[in-house]
């Protein structure tokens, strides 16, 4: 029990010596999720990239807001519409003691995209960009076409060392043979499914960690997790289920930090089909798709009482929503309101659409993927029930359920009517869920990806891509607020509240919540 | 004998090989592992580049025959989120359970036996009555629930026990186990009596009934009669004709601990194959899902053919090359 060895120690320690001194200060965390590797380039999804920004750095950094802070990189700026400059910082070095240059970013950029079995590559990222070595210090990033995400792109992509990282396989990084990043920690072990550990860079070029050594372990079942701080097995842990929440408020020796995320839910409504397949009159004939109006959608949105979701469903722990990001996100308009309750003006809306008897449709939704999410479709049901829509509600695990919501109908079509689905920008700014929920589905040019309601209009489809087009950050901001406008005045989807992460810790230790839900270690503060 | 085995182990074979066809086209009709694996954020030709680089977009049938044809050499393919090969990540686990189940086991035996014979040969005492009535509770509360009450009284109330994890490991004989510190049996003690308290129940029960019905034989009366010491009639003559039972059912139950520990290991952290296991299931990981149930079908193959064996030992009249099979 390496904790209570080093509270023991500790005290024998301070004992000894009155004023007690930095002693080996030691941080282990448990975490709600584990990486399924350890090589920063193997898969891309969240649990990944929270473990490599431990290690690794990217040329730009992202705060706990998202927004970007040099990183490896001291400045960037696009010299021409379709080339970036960008000046990496001097005098860093890997943890094997090369130096980090140009040559490291673009031997990265080689290896990224291009990881043997990848179940999920960075090439969404990297694609279309070409990295061009000017000096040690200076690179050129040069795109096909103007493209004013390059930054953030960028910041997705952690630096390996050309010397032992870019030639090493994925089992060389799981070994830790390669894995020499020039991030604030060194990985000492990697155990799958039980352990990794990490010391201290004390070379580190930034803000030194407070810790000697850190130890994160994936704790997935939510109970136990609490349990094991309950118990004193760990300092910290990350995704504190909603219920316990309330209970530990009311420990004093316990803090916790709370934050919105990224992550928007939201429900898709049926807008391709004349006939949906889960959408019927009352006495279960066929009707002409009333989702297709745009009146009986923004009955839909009015109908549902948001803040009585976030009070009971979600016992408080989230934000009511009026769009696709929460405020303070870059490209997120300051003129949408959450909208109202309005139970009368929903059936209004339904009689003028000329469906006041209502019908008959279902819900459906995954139960294991977001915070409350089956719970979230039930109240939805009633909610919609009560203005005359009369809403059954199915919900399945997410492996059954993404592969029917995205293409599970006829001719690979999305198989259902109306869905419940969250997005997280990963990104950190509105053009993430604008391209791949609002956009037409586009296969060619990958438009619409999780575009699972097909909501199309070609004018807001213009002014993003535009946007995608439009380096200026002032001109950029507006187009994407705008869109934004427009597809919230469509009713293209409906957003329903934005996820609040809850972090708790021993007294004394704190964290700043980070919007894209990861748990770093070295932002971890002891009073 | 020498032909029985070899006639076992050919009946595994055809278990396994029939087996493989169910499970691999059972698992394959569940969802699409693509949308579990590919980042949110890519496009429609990333979704495209990994069902076609996992083979996904291929007719069944040819998937099971290139399955087939890796396995025949030992290649049971590569984890879709490990990118590793499912047999090295599931043996990689695998020591972790293991240890886990040898110490429920030992459990079982240990405290299921003495009990059980105690209430057997004494069944009026109020004592023999808590026992039995105990061994209901171990039957009937959820294992889960157990498990959690488990962590809140021993690691959060009282603080004895670390509550999640598999402590340190130190290496004994050439086993490289937690078994050899005092910080892993620490961690062992807890997810170890969670899920040896079913199996404790079954023992005491198996061995009261058995003794119950034994003690009254007349081979009992007989050794009495013949003036031989309590001690010699209970541990030489009673409890050779009562393990038999005991034998066979903690054969199949020792199986089933290595193979569905699933729920114990998930609630502690165990690292062990359980949990990789159901998080494979979770996230359609099918190479593994596959590979971890061929696995165990062999594991109970192997397991029954060494109770069979143990009962030739226990009860001389089984002559194992006359059996059916």
């Amino acid at each position: 029990m390496t904790l209570r060895r080093t509270a023991t120690a500790a005290v024998a320690l301070a004992a000894l010596m009155a004023a007690a001194p930095a002693w080996a200060e030691k941080l282990t965390i448990g975490l709600s999720s584990e990486a399924t590797a350890v090589d920063p380039h193997f898969h891309n999804l969240t649990p990944n990239n929270m473990i490599a920004a431990h290690v690794y750095d990217a040329l730009i950094g992202q705060d706990e807001k998202q927004r970007l802070i040099p990183g490896l990189a001291t400045a960037w700026k696009p010299i021409d519409d379709t080339t970036w400059e960008f000046t990496l910082r001097k005098g860093v070095t890997f943890h094997d003691g090369t130096p980090f240059t140009a040559d490291d970013v673009v031997c990265t950029w080689e290896r990224a995209p291009n990881v043997p079995n990848s179940p999920s590559s960075f090439g969404t990222y990297t694609k279309g960009k070409t990295v061009e070595k000017i000096d040690d210090y200076t690179i050129h990033v040069k795109t096909d076409k103007p493209y004013p995400l390059v930054p953030n792109d960028i910041s997705t992509i952690y630096m390996v060392s050309s010397e032992s990282g870019c030639g090493a396989s994925t089992e060389e990084f799981n070994d830790l043979s390669a894995a020499h990043g020039t991030g604030p920690f060194i990985m000492t072990a990697y155990e799958p499914g039980s352990v990794i550990s990490l010391k201290r860079n004390d070379k580190y070029w930034g803000d030194k960690p407070q810790w000697d050594e850190v130890d994160l372990k994936p704790i997935k079942s939510a109970p136990s997790r609490v349990a094991a701080l309950l118990a004193g097995d760990v300092d910290m842990i990350d995704g504190v289920p909603t219920t316990d929440i309330e209970t530990l408020k009311k420990r004093d020796d316990l803090t916790l930090s709370q934050g919105s995320s990224n992550r928007v839910i939201y429900l898709h409504m049926d807008q391709f089909r004349e006939n949906s397949p889960h959408v019927t009159a009352k006495d279960g004939g066929e009707i002409k798709n009333p989702l297709l109006d745009q009146r009986v959608r923004l009955a839909i949105s009015k109908a549902i009482n948001r803040n009585a979701i976030v009070d009971r469903v979600m016992e408080g722990v989230a934000i009511p929503a009026g769009q696709l990001l929460p405020d303070g996100f870059f490209g997120v308009s300051d003129n949408l309101d959450v909208v109202e309750y309005d139970p009368k003006g929903a059936k209004a809306l339904l009689e003028e659409a000329g469906v006041g008897d209502g019908f008959k449709m279902t819900i459906h939704g995954p139960n294991d993927r977001y915070i409350n999410d089956a719970k979230i479709a039930e109240a939805i049901g009633q909610m919609l029930t009560r203005i005359g829509i009369e809403t059954a509600v199915e919900t399945m695990p997410r492996s059954v359920y993404f592969k029917r919501a995205s293409r599970g109908g006829e001719g690979d079509l999305p198989e259902f009517s109306f869905i419940l689905v969250g997005w997280g920008a990963g990104s950190g700014e509105a053009s993430s869920p604008l391209k791949s929920l609002i956009h037409s589905y586009d296969k060619d040019r990958g438009f619409g990806a999780s575009n699972r309601g097909r909501h199309s209009d070609p004018e807001i489809d213009t002014l993003i891509e535009d946007a995608l087009a439009t380096v200026d950050d002032a001109k950029r901001q507006d187009m994407l607020a705008k869109a934004t406008e427009m597809a919230m005045e469509n009713v293209g989807i409906i957003p329903l509240h934005y996820q609040v992460n809850t972090w708790a810790a021993k007294k004394g230790i704190t964290y700043a919540a980070r919007t894209d839900e990861h748990t770093r270690a070295a932002k971890v503060v002891k009073e | 004998m020498t032909v029985f085995v070899i006639r076992r182990l050919l009946q595994a074979a055809i278990v396994v090989l029939l087996m493989s066809m169910i499970v691999f086209f059972g698992v394959n009709v569940v969802g699409d592992p693509v949308d579990m694996l590919v980042s949110p954020e890519a496009d429609q030709a990333e979704i495209a580049r990994v069902i076609r680089d996992f083979g996904l977009d291929r007719p069944m049938h040819e998937q099971y025959w290139y399955f087939l044809k890796g396995a025949a050499s030992g290649d049971l393919g590569n984890s879709f989120i490990f990118g590793q090969p499912a047999l090295k990540l599931i043996l990689h686990h695998m020591p972790a359970t293991l240890e886990l189940a040898f110490t429920a086991l030992l459990m079982a035996i240990l405290i299921g036996i003495p009990l059980g014979l105690y209430a057997g040969l004494y069944p009026d005492r109020g004592s023999s009555k808590a026992i039995m009535a105990g061994s209901i509770f171990g039957f009937s509360l959820p294992t889960f629930w157990v498990g959690l009450m488990l962590i809140m009284i021993f690691a959060v109330w009282l603080g004895w026990l670390p509550a999640t994890g598999r402590g340190e490991t130190a290496t004994f004989l050439g086993i490289e186990a937690s078994l050899f510190t005092r910080d892993g049996l620490s961690h062992l003690i807890l997810p170890a009596l969670n899920l040896a308290l079913l199996k404790i129940s079954l023992v005491i029960r198996l061995t009261r009934a058995g003794a119950r019905e034994a003690i009254s034989q007349d081979y009992i009366k007989f050794a009495r009669a013949k003036g031989l010491g309590t001690g010699r009639i209970v541990g030489v003559h009673l409890m050779k004709n009562i393990m038999i039972p005991v034998v066979t059912v903690l054969g199949l139950e020792f199986g089933s601990l290595i193979a569905f520990s699933v729920v114990t290991e998930t609630i502690f952290a165990w690292p062990g194959m359980g949990k990789l296991l159901i998080e494979a299931i979770l996230q359609l990981d099918r190479p593994i899902v596959v590979a971890y149930l061929m696995i165990i079908v062999l594991l109970f193959v192997v397991i029954n053919l060494v109770v069979d064996i143990l009962y030739s030992l226990l009860d001389p009249r089984v002559r194992l090359g006359e059996q059916g099979a």
